[in-house]
């Protein structure tokens, strides 16, 4: 196995995610797409940070950006310090996307242990890790199920369960619960929570749920479109400890509504 | 079970249909001998003489059922099942060009479709030249082959084969690039995220992903598979095989013999394909893909 990133023992202060004027333009059939303008952003080691904003801002964009998946026009990215594609070679980031992708033909056990195998861990620690990350996300016991076994939320918690699996500190979620119901949703939220307390990874998260970004986030990002930018980061002061029932205090409203007024801000443009 | 009842049916209909036939098609003879032998005949013996006809233009299904008998199961029985009379005789030389050409045709059909989805040149180059080689008539590109692997001294089962393999890899071909291409864009970002070489992004994604294309177009292949071995057959001078004893038949005017020869081959075409059919089940089943 090759080394741990260097980020790791570093101190909290340096970002692990260090946007600088970032410009990402689409050249499409029909002429050149802004996606994202002059985005900067520092996210700090173990920060939950939400993007939020109409759809077609440039959440995604910004999301596969930091995983190397498209790569900016303009401006400087850096992740764990480096480029992000060194990040991705460094095994940095999981991705979860909004479906849960997993594999009709494994099973549980086996789909969280599909990227073990392409990263080349040994035998016995694929297992090891298999079994700690399906605790984990509460899914110990079904991993012999097979994905159709399994409700949506389930099977969303099983793909986050294979992004934390080989151990990388930062975890990329777009819109993961995008498709479930909300009673499914504010569980999984909790859940979520109480994983990212206990391991302590970099989050960044999209949706379009404006409570679920004030529950999770101790920082919001709201984006606008056209081109896609930032209108406005937040920085929540409610505490790391947050039972579902913080969604009724002044305190948590006072988020909220300041997200919604960026988000009208936004909109104003159009 | 709840199948039982429309199939049967449907097959009591064909008889139906098929029996009348016979008896339209053949009493023009059976009425011309009568009227040369200056006979009389009753409704009943034109219809019983039309479906007993040794030659008949269309022979009727109960004698089409006693020469298929005649020539397997009472031939096995008296342990001549392989003597060059008996149908199985004839089924299993035309069997074996079946399988040898359809595992050709299958792995050059798998591994043009897999050089179609890795390479950008064969993606633009291969497929209209595949088209192009499936609308040309079979029948007029059989002789050829045969009669040029003859003068290299290729004959036999090879030739045959190889006539099987050219019907059969297209439908593996076309189905394997839809199949090789049917993860998404997500799957394959996800692949990305991990940084997964391509091969392993061909074995842990592409394949599975492919098997239910596989075996469907594989149906497809073996079925053309037998025809192309029957086709084959014809140009070499009518030896050995179904496709022989078609040809047989109807230079001798045996109508008994062509039909049974015909319901040889679409016997085989069933068990062939239902093989096929039932290693798809067992294989999705393994894999957890069916429910
Ligand atoms: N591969 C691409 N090629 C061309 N244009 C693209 C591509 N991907 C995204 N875009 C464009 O970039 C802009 C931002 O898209 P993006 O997917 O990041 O939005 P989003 O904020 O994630 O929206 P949503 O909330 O709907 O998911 C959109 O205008 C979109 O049409
Ligand atoms: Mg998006």
């Amino acid at each position: 196995m090759r080394a741990r990133p260097a980020g790791k023992g570093r101190d909290v202060k340096t970002p692990v995610i260090k946007a600088e004027n970032v410009d990402l333009v689409f050249q499409t059939g029909d002429g050149p797409v802004q996606a994202l303008s002059d985005v900067s952003l520092d996210v700090g080691r173990g920060e939950f940070v939400s993007f939020i904003g109409p759809s077609g801002c440039g959440k995604t964009t910004f999301l596969r950006c930091v995983a190397a998946l498209e790569h900016p026009t303009g401006g400087s990215l850096s992740v764990n310090g480096m480029s992000p594609d060194n990040a991705r070679k460094e095994r940095s980031y999981g991705y979860v996307f909004q479906a849960a992708g997993l594999y009709p033909w494994r099973t549980i056990a086996r789909n969280i242990r599909l990227p073990l195998e392409i990263m080349g861990y040994p035998k016995a620690d694929q297992a090891a890790r298999v079994q700690k990350v399906l605790e984990l996300v509460d899914l110990a016991g079904f991993g012999n199920k097979y994905p159709w076994q399994l409700s949506g939320g389930m099977q969303q918690r099983a793909s986050i369960a294979r992004a934390l699996a080989f151990d990388a500190d930062i975890l990329l979620m777009d819109e993961p619960f995008g498709a479930l119901d909300e009673i499914v949703r504010d569980h999984l939220n909790e859940q979520l929570l109480a994983l990212w307390a206990r391991t302590g990874k970099t989050c960044l998260f999209v949706t379009h749920s404006i409570p679920e970004a004030v529950y999770l986030s101790t920082k919001i990002v709201v984006m606008s479109p056209r081109p896609g930018r930032i209108a406005d980061v937040i920085d929540s002061p409610l505490p790391k400890e947050r039972p579902l029932d913080i969604r009724d205090t002044p305190e948590f409203l006072e988020i909220a509504h300041r997200v919604r007024e960026g988000l009208r801000a936004g909109h104003a443009y159009d | 079970m709840r199948s039982v009842l429309p199939i049967l049916t449907v097959v009591l209909a064909i008889l139906a249909l098929w029996y009348g036939a016979a008896v339209a098609l053949n009493a023009r003879w059976t009425l011309d001998q009568a009227a040369r032998a200056g006979q009389e005949l009753t409704v009943s013996q034109i219809v019983s003489d039309t479906l007993q006809q040794e030659r008949p233009k269309l022979p009727a299904p109960h004698q089409v059922g006693a020469e298929l008998w005649k020539t397997t199961g009472a031939m096995a029985l008296e342990g001549r099942a392989f003597s060059k009379r008996s149908l199985i005789y004839h089924g299993w030389v035309t069997l074996s060009a079946t399988l040898l050409g359809f595992a050709i045709g299958a792995g050059a059909g798998i591994l043009l479709a897999v050089g179609i989805v890795h390479n950008r040149a064969m993606d633009r180059s291969v497929m209209p030249w595949a088209i192009a080689s499936q609308t040309i008539p079979i029948l007029a590109i059989a002789p050829m082959i045969i009669v040029v692997l003859n003068s290299i001294g290729i004959t036999g089962l090879v030739p045959k084969a190889i006539i099987s393999a050219y019907l059969s890899f297209f439908p593996v071909a076309v189905g394997m690039v839809k199949g090789l291409r049917s993860p998404d864009a997500m799957d394959l970002d996800l692949m990305k995220t991990w940084g997964a070489r391509a091969g392993q992004v061909f074995w842990k994604l592409r394949w599975p992903s492919s098997m239910p294309y596989l075996f469907t177009s594989l149906k497809v292949a073996m079925a053309a598979s037998l025809v192309g071995a029957i086709v084959g057959e014809l140009p070499t001078g009518a030896i050995r095989g179904l496709g022989a004893r078609l040809l047989a038949g109807s230079y001798y005017g045996q109508t008994v013999q062509i039909w049974s020869a015909l319901f040889g081959a679409a016997i085989l075409a069933a068990l062939l394909v239902g093989l096929v059919g039932l290693v798809q089940r067992i294989t999705l089943k393994r894999m957890g893909m069916a429910r």
